[in-house]
Protein backbone atom coordinates (compact mmCIF):
# COMPACT_ATOMS: atom_id res chain seq x y z
CA UNK A 1 0.00 0.00 0.00
CA UNK A 2 2.48 1.96 1.25
CA UNK A 3 4.92 1.15 -1.48
CA UNK A 4 6.66 3.95 -4.06
CA UNK A 5 5.24 6.77 -2.07
CA UNK A 6 6.61 9.65 -1.58
CA UNK A 7 7.11 10.82 2.38
CA UNK A 8 8.69 14.23 4.18
CA UNK A 9 9.87 12.72 7.39
CA UNK A 10 9.96 15.29 10.67
CA UNK A 11 12.07 14.36 13.53
CA UNK A 12 12.40 15.72 16.70
CA UNK A 13 14.68 16.07 18.94
CA UNK A 14 13.14 14.56 21.99
CA UNK A 15 11.92 11.87 20.03
CA UNK A 16 12.87 9.45 17.06
CA UNK A 17 15.60 11.79 14.75
CA UNK A 18 14.60 12.33 11.31
CA UNK A 19 17.24 9.75 9.82
CA UNK A 20 16.04 7.45 11.95
CA UNK A 21 12.28 7.79 10.75
CA UNK A 22 13.51 7.94 6.99
CA UNK A 23 15.79 4.46 7.14
CA UNK A 24 12.55 2.77 8.70
CA UNK A 25 10.48 4.16 5.77
CA UNK A 26 12.62 3.95 2.83
CA UNK A 27 13.13 -0.05 3.99
CA UNK A 28 9.01 -0.47 3.66
CA UNK A 29 9.42 1.02 0.22
CA UNK A 30 8.37 4.64 0.81
CA UNK A 31 10.36 7.21 -1.14
CA UNK A 32 11.45 10.02 1.21
CA UNK A 33 12.30 12.87 -0.38
CA UNK A 34 13.20 15.56 2.69
CA UNK A 35 13.86 14.25 6.07
CA UNK A 36 15.52 16.58 8.92
CA UNK A 37 15.12 16.59 12.28
CA UNK A 38 14.07 19.94 14.48
CA UNK A 39 13.90 21.07 18.05
CA UNK A 40 10.99 22.91 18.61
CA UNK A 41 12.17 24.50 21.58
CA UNK B 1 36.61 9.10 29.23
CA UNK B 2 39.19 8.32 32.20
CA UNK B 3 37.74 6.41 34.78
CA UNK B 4 38.96 7.59 38.48
CA UNK B 5 39.12 5.67 41.96
CA UNK B 6 39.00 8.65 43.95
CA UNK B 7 36.37 11.29 43.16
CA UNK B 8 37.35 14.70 42.51
CA UNK B 9 34.91 17.54 44.05
CA UNK B 10 34.95 21.18 42.68
CA UNK B 11 33.56 23.72 44.54
CA UNK B 12 30.30 26.27 43.52
CA UNK B 13 30.72 29.28 45.73
CA UNK B 14 27.78 30.74 44.35
CA UNK B 15 24.40 31.17 41.71
CA UNK B 16 22.93 34.31 40.35
CA UNK B 17 20.14 33.83 37.79
CA UNK B 18 18.00 36.88 36.41
CA UNK B 19 15.50 37.22 34.40
CA UNK B 20 15.24 40.73 32.42
CA UNK B 21 11.46 41.76 31.58
CA UNK B 22 11.72 42.97 27.83
CA UNK B 23 7.95 43.28 26.32
CA UNK B 24 9.05 45.91 23.51
CA UNK B 25 11.63 43.99 22.65
CA UNK B 26 9.77 41.16 21.82
CA UNK B 27 8.99 42.29 18.13
CA UNK B 28 12.80 41.59 17.51
CA UNK B 29 12.48 38.23 18.53
CA UNK B 30 13.06 35.74 15.65
CA UNK B 31 10.22 34.25 14.89
CA UNK B 32 7.65 37.73 15.83
CA UNK B 33 10.13 40.03 13.36
CA UNK B 34 9.44 37.64 10.70
CA UNK B 35 5.45 37.19 11.04
CA UNK B 36 4.78 40.84 11.81
CA UNK B 37 6.76 41.66 8.59
CA UNK B 38 4.26 39.10 6.69
CA UNK B 39 1.12 40.00 8.50
CA UNK B 40 1.08 43.68 10.23
CA UNK B 41 -2.44 42.96 11.72
CA UNK B 42 -0.40 40.97 14.10
CA UNK B 43 1.59 43.65 15.85
CA UNK B 44 -1.44 45.09 17.77
CA UNK B 45 -2.68 41.37 18.74
CA UNK B 46 0.75 40.86 20.39
CA UNK B 47 0.97 45.08 22.03
CA UNK B 48 -2.40 43.96 23.62
CA UNK B 49 -1.00 40.25 25.09
CA UNK B 50 2.07 41.78 26.40
CA UNK B 51 2.73 41.28 30.48
CA UNK B 52 3.22 44.31 32.64
CA UNK B 53 6.23 44.02 34.28
CA UNK B 54 4.23 43.18 38.02
CA UNK B 55 2.98 40.42 36.04
CA UNK B 56 6.11 38.99 34.75
CA UNK B 57 7.31 38.99 38.42
CA UNK B 58 4.40 37.38 40.26
CA UNK B 59 4.75 34.35 37.62
CA UNK B 60 5.35 31.38 39.97
CA UNK B 61 8.03 29.85 37.55
CA UNK B 62 9.70 33.10 37.42
CA UNK B 63 9.73 33.10 41.28
CA UNK B 64 10.89 29.52 40.83
CA UNK B 65 13.84 30.70 38.69
CA UNK B 66 15.11 33.08 41.37
CA UNK B 67 14.96 31.79 44.26
CA UNK B 68 11.46 32.58 46.08
CA UNK B 69 9.74 29.47 45.31
CA UNK B 70 11.22 25.42 44.91
CA UNK B 71 10.27 23.70 42.16
CA UNK B 72 8.52 20.68 44.22
CA UNK B 73 6.35 24.07 45.38
CA UNK B 74 5.20 25.18 41.67
CA UNK B 75 3.95 21.50 41.07
CA UNK B 76 1.67 22.19 44.00
CA UNK B 77 0.63 25.42 42.71
CA UNK B 78 -3.20 25.90 40.51
CA UNK B 79 -2.38 26.36 36.83
CA UNK B 80 -2.70 28.14 34.69
CA UNK B 81 0.02 29.68 36.71
CA UNK B 82 -0.32 32.92 34.85
CA UNK B 83 -4.05 33.42 35.77
CA UNK B 84 -3.23 32.44 39.33
CA UNK B 85 -0.19 34.74 40.58
CA UNK B 86 1.18 34.61 43.70
CA UNK B 87 0.12 37.57 46.19
CA UNK B 88 3.20 39.58 47.24
CA UNK B 89 5.84 38.26 44.88
CA UNK B 90 8.87 40.41 44.69
CA UNK B 91 11.77 41.57 41.73
CA UNK B 92 14.47 39.61 44.30
CA UNK B 93 15.11 36.42 45.14
CA UNK B 94 17.27 33.84 47.00
CA UNK B 95 19.59 33.46 44.25
CA UNK B 96 18.31 36.15 41.50
CA UNK B 97 16.41 39.00 40.51
CA UNK B 98 13.68 40.35 37.95
CA UNK B 99 15.40 43.43 36.02
CA UNK B 100 12.76 46.07 34.20
CA UNK B 101 12.82 46.89 30.60
CA UNK B 102 13.91 50.42 31.56
CA UNK B 103 17.28 49.20 33.40
CA UNK B 104 17.92 46.50 30.47
CA UNK B 105 18.31 49.82 28.46
CA UNK B 106 20.46 51.60 30.83
CA UNK B 107 22.16 48.33 31.00
CA UNK B 108 22.62 48.10 27.34
CA UNK B 109 23.57 51.36 26.92
CA UNK B 110 26.92 50.60 29.59
CA UNK B 111 27.50 47.91 27.54
CA UNK B 112 27.81 49.79 24.70
CA UNK B 113 31.75 50.84 23.68
CA UNK B 114 30.96 52.25 19.99
CA UNK B 115 28.17 54.83 20.60
CA UNK B 116 25.54 52.80 18.96
CA UNK B 117 22.65 53.03 22.04
CA UNK B 118 21.10 55.98 22.69
CA UNK B 119 18.61 56.73 25.00
CA UNK B 120 15.79 59.64 24.85
CA UNK B 121 17.60 62.68 27.49
CA UNK B 122 14.18 63.38 28.84
CA UNK B 123 13.32 59.77 29.11
CA UNK B 124 16.47 59.15 31.04
CA UNK B 125 16.19 61.65 33.28
CA UNK B 126 12.07 61.51 34.07
CA UNK B 127 13.13 58.01 35.02
CA UNK B 128 16.88 57.05 36.31
CA UNK B 129 17.33 58.10 39.77
CA UNK B 130 21.13 57.40 39.57
CA UNK B 131 22.67 60.59 37.66
CA UNK B 132 26.09 58.93 37.30
CA UNK B 133 25.11 56.16 35.29
CA UNK B 134 24.15 59.53 32.74
CA UNK B 135 27.95 59.46 31.96
CA UNK B 136 27.85 56.03 30.44
CA UNK B 137 24.67 56.62 28.22
CA UNK B 138 24.89 58.47 25.13
CA UNK B 139 21.82 60.54 25.23
CA UNK B 140 19.88 62.71 22.43
CA UNK B 141 16.69 64.54 21.68
CA UNK B 142 13.71 62.73 20.87
CA UNK B 143 14.31 64.47 17.21
CA UNK B 144 17.68 62.80 17.13
CA UNK B 145 16.71 59.60 17.65
CA UNK B 146 14.02 59.73 14.89
CA UNK B 147 16.27 60.94 12.51
CA UNK B 148 18.21 58.40 13.79
CA UNK B 149 15.76 55.87 13.04
CA UNK B 150 14.66 57.94 9.74
CA UNK B 151 18.42 56.18 8.69
CA UNK B 152 18.01 53.01 9.84
CA UNK B 153 18.81 52.67 13.58
CA UNK B 154 16.69 49.84 15.19
CA UNK B 155 14.01 51.54 17.69
CA UNK B 156 14.11 50.55 21.30
CA UNK B 157 10.36 51.12 22.61
CA UNK B 158 8.94 51.59 26.18
CA UNK B 159 5.00 51.61 26.36
CA UNK B 160 5.00 51.62 22.38
CA UNK B 161 6.47 55.18 23.13
CA UNK B 162 9.91 56.03 21.31
CA UNK B 163 13.03 56.44 23.81
CA UNK B 164 16.01 55.09 22.46
CA UNK B 165 17.65 53.31 19.09
CA UNK B 166 20.08 51.09 18.51
CA UNK B 167 22.38 51.97 14.91
CA UNK B 168 24.53 49.27 13.06
CA UNK B 169 27.90 48.54 13.63
CA UNK B 170 29.18 48.58 9.56
CA UNK B 171 27.04 49.93 6.83
CA UNK B 172 27.26 46.47 4.83
CA UNK B 173 28.62 43.80 7.34
CA UNK B 174 24.79 42.42 7.97
CA UNK B 175 26.65 40.30 11.00
CA UNK B 176 26.86 43.99 12.56
CA UNK B 177 23.80 44.91 11.54
CA UNK B 178 21.65 47.06 14.60
CA UNK B 179 19.39 43.55 15.02
CA UNK B 180 22.29 41.34 15.22
CA UNK B 181 24.08 43.44 17.39
CA UNK B 182 21.12 44.45 19.96
CA UNK B 183 20.93 40.61 20.28
CA UNK B 184 24.85 40.41 21.06
CA UNK B 185 24.50 43.72 23.55
CA UNK B 186 21.72 41.73 25.20
CA UNK B 187 23.34 38.85 25.72
CA UNK B 188 26.69 40.40 26.99
CA UNK B 189 24.46 43.13 29.07
CA UNK B 190 22.46 40.08 30.88
CA UNK B 191 25.31 38.27 31.59
CA UNK B 192 27.53 40.98 33.30
CA UNK B 193 24.34 41.76 35.70
CA UNK B 194 23.95 38.07 36.78
CA UNK B 195 27.66 37.69 37.07
CA UNK B 196 27.91 41.53 39.11
CA UNK B 197 24.83 40.36 41.25
CA UNK B 198 26.90 37.27 42.21
CA UNK B 199 30.07 39.16 42.96
CA UNK B 200 28.16 41.54 45.64
CA UNK B 201 25.84 38.81 46.95
CA UNK B 202 28.85 37.02 47.61
CA UNK B 203 30.62 40.23 48.66
CA UNK B 204 33.78 38.91 46.20
CA UNK B 205 35.97 41.55 44.46
CA UNK B 206 35.64 40.81 40.72
CA UNK B 207 39.71 40.82 40.92
CA UNK B 208 39.77 37.81 42.72
CA UNK B 209 38.32 36.13 39.91
CA UNK B 210 40.72 34.51 37.09
CA UNK B 211 38.72 33.52 34.06
CA UNK B 212 35.27 33.79 32.69
CA UNK B 213 33.71 31.58 30.64
CA UNK B 214 30.66 32.67 28.53
CA UNK B 215 28.20 29.80 26.94
CA UNK B 216 26.11 32.06 25.44
CA UNK B 217 24.63 31.57 22.17
CA UNK B 218 25.13 34.49 20.12
CA UNK B 219 26.94 34.43 16.93
CA UNK B 220 30.01 37.59 18.09
CA UNK B 221 32.19 38.87 14.80
CA UNK B 222 32.52 40.21 11.78
CA UNK B 223 31.80 38.81 8.22
CA UNK B 224 35.06 37.02 7.95
CA UNK B 225 34.76 36.24 11.27
CA UNK B 226 31.12 35.07 12.01
CA UNK B 227 30.58 33.69 15.58
CA UNK B 228 34.42 34.01 16.19
CA UNK B 229 33.15 34.80 19.69
CA UNK B 230 34.71 35.60 23.17
CA UNK B 231 31.96 37.23 24.58
CA UNK B 232 33.15 36.36 28.00
CA UNK B 233 36.56 38.64 27.65
CA UNK B 234 33.89 41.61 26.92
CA UNK B 235 31.76 40.17 30.15
CA UNK B 236 34.70 40.47 32.32
CA UNK B 237 35.86 43.97 31.47
CA UNK B 238 32.25 45.57 32.08
CA UNK B 239 31.64 43.26 35.54
CA UNK B 240 35.57 44.90 36.22
CA UNK B 241 37.25 41.68 35.85
CA UNK B 242 40.52 43.40 35.89
CA UNK B 243 42.75 40.21 36.02
CA UNK B 244 40.74 37.97 34.10
CA UNK B 245 41.03 36.44 30.99
CA UNK B 246 37.94 34.49 29.37
CA UNK B 247 37.46 32.56 26.41
CA UNK B 248 33.96 30.91 25.40
CA UNK B 249 32.13 27.61 24.92
CA UNK B 250 29.51 26.53 22.53
CA UNK B 251 27.14 23.02 22.12
CA UNK B 252 23.86 24.70 21.60
CA UNK B 253 21.60 23.96 24.86
CA UNK B 254 24.57 22.00 26.24
CA UNK B 255 26.67 24.49 26.52
CA UNK B 256 26.32 25.33 29.98
CA UNK B 257 27.27 22.28 31.59
CA UNK B 258 30.28 21.80 29.33
CA UNK B 259 31.03 25.61 30.15
CA UNK B 260 31.05 24.22 33.92
CA UNK B 261 33.34 20.88 33.18
CA UNK B 262 35.74 23.15 31.49
CA UNK B 263 36.13 25.34 34.32
CA UNK B 264 35.83 22.73 36.95
CA UNK B 265 39.08 21.34 34.97
CA UNK B 266 40.75 24.67 34.75
CA UNK B 267 40.89 24.61 38.42
CA UNK B 268 41.13 20.58 38.65
CA UNK B 269 44.33 20.83 37.14
CA UNK B 270 45.52 24.25 38.76
CA UNK B 271 45.47 26.54 36.13
CA UNK B 272 43.10 28.65 38.04
CA UNK B 273 42.03 29.57 40.99
CA UNK B 274 38.38 30.45 39.87
CA UNK B 275 36.25 31.07 36.95
CA UNK B 276 32.83 32.16 36.65
CA UNK B 277 30.49 30.36 34.12
CA UNK B 278 28.28 33.01 32.54
CA UNK B 279 25.20 32.35 30.16
CA UNK B 280 23.20 35.76 28.50
CA UNK B 281 19.67 36.15 27.47
CA UNK B 282 18.89 35.04 24.03
CA UNK B 283 16.71 38.13 22.63
CA UNK B 284 16.19 35.59 19.01
CA UNK B 285 14.15 33.32 21.23
CA UNK B 286 11.54 36.24 22.10
CA UNK B 287 8.53 35.63 21.30
CA UNK B 288 8.92 32.27 19.59
CA UNK B 289 5.40 30.55 20.28
CA UNK B 290 3.68 33.62 20.56
CA UNK B 291 1.40 32.95 17.76
CA UNK B 292 0.23 29.49 19.75
CA UNK B 293 -0.21 32.08 22.83
CA UNK B 294 -2.22 34.66 20.50
CA UNK B 295 -4.70 31.62 19.80
CA UNK B 296 -4.99 30.04 23.17
CA UNK B 297 -5.51 33.69 24.51
CA UNK B 298 -2.64 33.59 26.71
CA UNK B 299 -0.66 35.87 27.65
CA UNK B 300 3.09 36.54 25.56
CA UNK B 301 5.05 34.44 28.17
CA UNK B 302 8.32 34.58 26.48
CA UNK B 303 8.98 38.19 27.40
CA UNK B 304 12.14 37.37 29.48
CA UNK B 305 15.52 37.38 28.76
CA UNK B 306 17.30 34.60 31.07
CA UNK B 307 20.97 35.31 32.10
CA UNK B 308 23.14 32.89 35.31
CA UNK B 309 26.48 33.21 36.96
CA UNK B 310 28.28 30.79 38.42
CA UNK B 311 31.13 30.74 40.27
CA UNK B 312 33.35 27.71 40.89
CA UNK B 313 36.99 27.20 43.05
CA UNK B 314 38.85 24.62 45.35
CA UNK B 315 35.76 22.00 47.05
CA UNK B 316 35.17 22.75 50.61
CA UNK B 317 34.76 19.94 52.85
CA UNK B 318 30.84 19.20 53.85
CA UNK B 319 29.89 21.90 50.53
CA UNK B 320 27.65 21.03 47.57
CA UNK B 321 30.50 20.16 44.49
CA UNK B 322 31.00 19.63 41.15
CA UNK B 323 32.16 15.32 41.59
CA UNK B 324 34.59 16.46 37.93
CA UNK B 325 35.08 12.64 37.57
CA UNK B 326 31.23 11.83 37.13
CA UNK B 327 31.25 14.12 33.87
CA UNK B 328 30.16 12.30 30.59
CA UNK B 329 29.93 13.20 27.41
CA UNK B 330 27.61 11.89 24.51
CA UNK B 331 30.18 10.31 21.72
CA UNK B 332 29.79 10.15 18.18
CA UNK B 333 29.22 6.14 18.16
CA UNK B 334 25.99 6.77 20.60
CA UNK B 335 23.67 8.24 17.70
CA UNK B 336 21.09 10.36 18.11
CA UNK B 337 18.27 8.35 20.03
CA UNK B 338 16.86 9.57 23.25
CA UNK B 339 17.27 6.17 25.00
CA UNK B 340 21.08 6.45 23.68
CA UNK B 341 21.58 9.69 25.32
CA UNK B 342 19.81 8.58 28.42
CA UNK B 343 22.48 5.58 28.82
CA UNK B 344 25.51 7.64 28.07
CA UNK B 345 24.75 10.51 30.02
CA UNK B 346 22.90 8.79 33.15
CA UNK B 347 23.66 5.03 32.99
CA UNK B 348 27.13 5.01 31.87
CA UNK B 349 28.33 7.58 33.88
CA UNK B 350 26.31 6.60 37.21
CA UNK B 351 28.12 2.83 36.44
CA UNK B 352 31.58 4.27 36.56
CA UNK B 353 30.87 5.18 39.69
CA UNK B 354 29.39 2.41 41.20
CA UNK B 355 25.96 3.83 41.62
CA UNK B 356 22.54 2.66 39.41
CA UNK B 357 19.88 5.23 37.58
CA UNK B 358 17.68 4.36 41.24
CA UNK B 359 20.98 6.33 43.11
CA UNK B 360 20.21 9.71 42.26
CA UNK B 361 17.77 11.55 44.30
CA UNK B 362 17.28 14.36 42.09
CA UNK B 363 17.31 14.78 37.87
CA UNK B 364 18.42 18.30 36.09
CA UNK B 365 17.50 17.83 32.73
CA UNK B 366 16.04 20.85 30.56
CA UNK B 367 13.73 22.23 32.26
CA UNK B 368 11.38 24.62 29.76
CA UNK B 369 8.05 25.64 31.04
CA UNK B 370 5.22 22.98 29.77
CA UNK B 371 2.88 26.02 29.96
CA UNK B 372 4.74 27.89 27.22
CA UNK B 373 5.43 24.57 25.10
CA UNK B 374 2.54 22.53 25.46
CA UNK B 375 0.24 24.89 23.62
CA UNK B 376 2.11 25.10 20.35
CA UNK B 377 2.53 21.16 20.74
CA UNK B 378 6.05 21.00 21.54
CA UNK B 379 5.30 18.68 24.58
CA UNK B 380 6.27 18.92 28.33
CA UNK B 381 9.75 18.52 27.25
CA UNK B 382 11.12 17.33 31.39
CA UNK B 383 8.82 15.15 31.96
CA UNK B 384 9.49 13.53 28.52
CA UNK B 385 12.95 13.09 29.67
CA UNK B 386 12.00 11.97 32.93
CA UNK B 387 9.85 9.11 31.47
CA UNK B 388 13.16 8.51 29.16
CA UNK B 389 15.19 8.11 32.40
CA UNK B 390 12.78 5.65 33.99
CA UNK B 391 11.66 3.72 30.73
CA UNK B 392 15.28 2.95 31.10
CA UNK B 393 15.15 1.88 34.70
CA UNK B 394 12.42 -0.62 33.64
CA UNK B 395 14.70 -2.07 31.25
CA UNK B 396 17.54 -2.82 33.07
CA UNK B 397 15.30 -3.86 35.86
CA UNK B 398 16.22 -1.17 38.29
CA UNK B 399 11.90 -0.66 38.65
CA UNK B 400 9.13 -2.17 37.89
CA UNK B 401 6.85 -0.76 34.77
CA UNK B 402 4.20 0.71 37.03
CA UNK B 403 6.74 2.33 39.14
CA UNK B 404 7.58 4.60 36.67
CA UNK B 405 5.19 7.54 37.29
CA UNK B 406 6.63 7.23 41.33
CA UNK B 407 10.44 7.63 39.83
CA UNK B 408 9.02 10.58 37.78
CA UNK B 409 7.49 12.29 40.33
CA UNK B 410 10.38 11.71 43.13
CA UNK B 411 13.37 12.43 41.15
CA UNK B 412 12.19 14.93 38.77
CA UNK B 413 10.34 18.17 38.72
CA UNK B 414 8.01 20.46 36.90
CA UNK B 415 9.60 22.40 34.46
CA UNK B 416 10.02 26.51 35.14
CA UNK B 417 12.41 27.71 33.02
CA UNK B 418 11.79 30.02 29.77
CA UNK B 419 12.39 29.00 26.27
CA UNK B 420 15.45 30.67 25.80
CA UNK B 421 18.14 28.08 24.33
CA UNK B 422 20.71 27.21 26.91
CA UNK B 423 19.23 28.90 29.81
CA UNK B 424 16.68 26.08 30.86
CA UNK B 425 19.82 23.39 30.28
CA UNK B 426 20.03 21.61 33.52
CA UNK B 427 21.91 24.44 35.22
CA UNK B 428 19.29 26.47 35.71
CA UNK B 429 18.11 24.01 38.80
CA UNK B 430 21.95 24.53 40.54
CA UNK B 431 20.56 27.33 42.74
CA UNK B 432 17.86 24.87 44.19
CA UNK B 433 20.01 21.93 44.27
CA UNK B 434 22.75 23.84 46.55
CA UNK B 435 19.60 24.50 49.00
CA UNK B 436 18.34 20.81 48.93
CA UNK B 437 21.60 19.32 49.59
CA UNK B 438 22.36 21.74 52.67
CA UNK B 439 19.22 20.59 53.82
CA UNK B 440 19.73 17.27 53.57
CA UNK B 441 16.88 16.99 51.43
CA UNK B 442 18.95 15.06 48.81
CA UNK B 443 21.85 13.48 48.88
CA UNK B 444 22.68 14.12 45.38
CA UNK B 445 21.38 15.49 41.92
CA UNK B 446 22.83 14.60 38.18
CA UNK B 447 22.60 17.34 35.94
CA UNK B 448 21.95 16.27 32.12
CA UNK B 449 22.17 18.46 29.17
CA UNK B 450 21.30 18.10 25.63
CA UNK B 451 22.50 20.59 22.32
CA UNK B 452 20.75 20.24 18.96
CA UNK B 453 23.53 20.07 16.84
CA UNK B 454 21.30 19.41 13.53
CA UNK B 455 20.16 22.67 13.50
CA UNK B 456 23.30 24.40 12.09
CA UNK B 457 23.41 21.94 9.23
CA UNK B 458 26.78 20.52 9.91
CA UNK B 459 26.14 17.01 11.17
CA UNK B 460 22.99 15.05 12.04
CA UNK B 461 24.26 14.39 15.34
CA UNK B 462 22.63 15.49 19.07
CA UNK B 463 24.78 16.41 21.71
CA UNK B 464 25.03 16.58 25.82
CA UNK B 465 26.74 16.32 28.74
CA UNK B 466 26.65 15.42 32.77
CA UNK B 467 27.93 15.44 35.76
CA UNK B 468 26.96 14.77 39.52
CA UNK B 469 26.98 17.33 42.37
CA UNK B 470 26.80 16.24 45.77
CA UNK B 471 28.71 17.37 48.96
CA UNK B 472 32.27 17.06 48.82
CA UNK B 473 33.64 13.53 51.47
CA UNK B 474 34.65 14.62 54.91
Amino acid sequence: MLNGKKVIAIGERDGVPGPVIAECLEGAGLEVVFQVTECFV
Amino acid sequence: MVESAKPSYIGIEGVFYSLTHAPDLVRYGSKPSRELRANTTLEQRLKNQLRSFSAATAYAPHQVYIGNITPAELGNLSKPWYDNLPQGALPKGRFGDIVDQESLYGLLGQADQFNLVTVSERWFWDRMTKPPESKQLRLKSFAEIESLCHKGALPLYSDEKLVGCIEAGHAEDVNLSADVLLENLAAKATAAHALKSLLSALKMDPNHVDFLISCSEEAIGDRYNRGGGNLAKAIAEQVGCENASGSDVKAFCAGPLYAMIHGASLIQSGVCNRVAVVAGGSLAKLGMKFESHLKKGMPILEDVLGSFAVILSAAKTGEPCIRLDSAAFHPVRAGASPQAMAEYLAEKALAKLGMKLTDVDRYAVELHNPEITVPSGSGDVPRTNYLTLAALAVMRGQIKKDQMEDFVRARGMVGYAPTQGHIPSAGVYLGHALDALRNNEIKNALFISKGSLFLGRMTQLSDGCSFLVEKSEK
